[in-house]
C-alpha cells in the first residue's frame, strides 16, 4: 500500500517555518527587507496558499491536515505580531534629554575595560561632537 | 555606522555605542561586526536611566536594557539632534546623523 505524501501541505508548513527563521537570520540584515518585511511576508503568503491547497487535497487524515495548516498560520500570525506590534512596545522615554538640553555625563568602560568619559571626549580640541547610540545589546 | 565612520571623523564626530552588555560581550559583538568605534558598558543601566531610556525586562532573561535611541551632542554637552525610534527594528540612518553632524560648529 503506497502512502501518498501530501506535498503541498508539508511543503507549505516547512515554508512557513523557513519564512519565520529567514527573517531573523537573513532578511533582518538589510534595511530594505527588515523595516517592511515584504520578502518574508511573500514567503508566508506562498506557504499559506500551499497549506490551503494541501488541506483541500487531504483525503483521510483530515484532522492532521487541519492541525498542520493552523500551525502554519499561527507561525505567520506570531511573526506579524512580533514584527508589527511587539517591536513598537517601547517605553515613552519622556525624560530623555531633548534638543537644547544638557546631555547627562558619564564614564563607562569600553571593550578593553578602559573608562571613557563624555566630558573628556568633548574637551578634545578635534571633537566637534559625539553621537551616542544606545542599543538593546547583543543577543 | 562602521561604513560611515570616516565621514563622521571628517566631521569631527566621535560615535559611542552604549548598552547594558559587559565589556566582554561588547567585545564579542565588536569583533564579529568589525566595529572600530567604542562600545561602552552600562552594566547597571545607570546612564541609561539618566537618559530615561530604560526598557524594563525587555532583555534576555528579563534583563533591563536600553530602548534604542541616538543623540548628537555638541562640544558644550548640549543635545543638538536626537532620534527616539518608535520601532526598535528601525534605527536612524547614518546619512541622517551625518547631516545633523555637519551643522555643528
Amino acid at each position: 500500500m503506497s502512502r501518498r505524501i501530501n506535498w503541498p501541505l508539508w511543503s507549505g508548513f516547512a515554508l512557513s517555518i523557513a519564512a519565520f527563521f529567514s527573517y531573523f537570520f537573513f532578511f533582518i540584515r538589510f534595511p530594505a527587507t527588515r523595516d517592511v518585511p515584504w520578502a518574508t511576508l511573500i514567503l508566508f503568503a506562498i506557504a499559506i496558499v500551499l497549506l490551503v491547497i494541501g488541506l483541500r487535497k487531504a483525503v483521510g487524515r483530515r484532522i492532521l491536515a487541519w492541525i498542520v495548516t493552523i500551525l502554519g498560520i499561527l507561525v505567520c500570525a506570531f511573526f506579524c505580531f512580533a514584527i508589527f506590534l511587539a517591536t513598537k512596545m517601547l517605553p515613552a522615554s519622556q525624560g530623555a534629554p531633548g534638543i537644547g538640553a544638557k546631555a547627562p555625563g558619564f564614564a563607562l568602560l569600553d571593550t578593553n575595560r578602559r573608562p571613557v568619559a563624555l566630558a573628556q571626549l568633548l574637551a578634545e580640541p578635534s571633537t566637534k561632537g559625539v553621537i551616542l547610540i544606545f542599543y538593546r545589546g547583543y543577543w | 555606522m562602521e561604513e560611515h565612520l570616516a565621514e563622521f571623523r571628517a566631521a569631527g564626530i566621535q560615535p559611542l555605542a552604549i548598552s547594558v552588555d559587559t565589556p566582554e560581550e561588547s567585545r564579542d559583538l565588536s569583533t564579529k561586526a568589525g566595529y572600530t568605534f567604542p562600545l561602552l558598558s552600562d552594566r547597571n543601566a545607570e546612564t541609561i536611566r539618566r537618559y530615561d531610556l530604560l526598557h524594563k525586562g525587555a532583555g534576555e532573561h528579563g534583563r533591563d536594557i536600553a530602548r534604542p535611541a541616538e543623540f548628537l551632542v555638541d562640544r558644550h554637552g548640549v543635545v543638538r539632534w536626537r532620534n527616539l525610534t518608535g520601532d526598535f527594528r528601525i534605527r536612524a540612518r547614518p546619512e541622517q546623523m551625518l547631516e545633523a553632524a555637519r551643522q555643528l560648529r
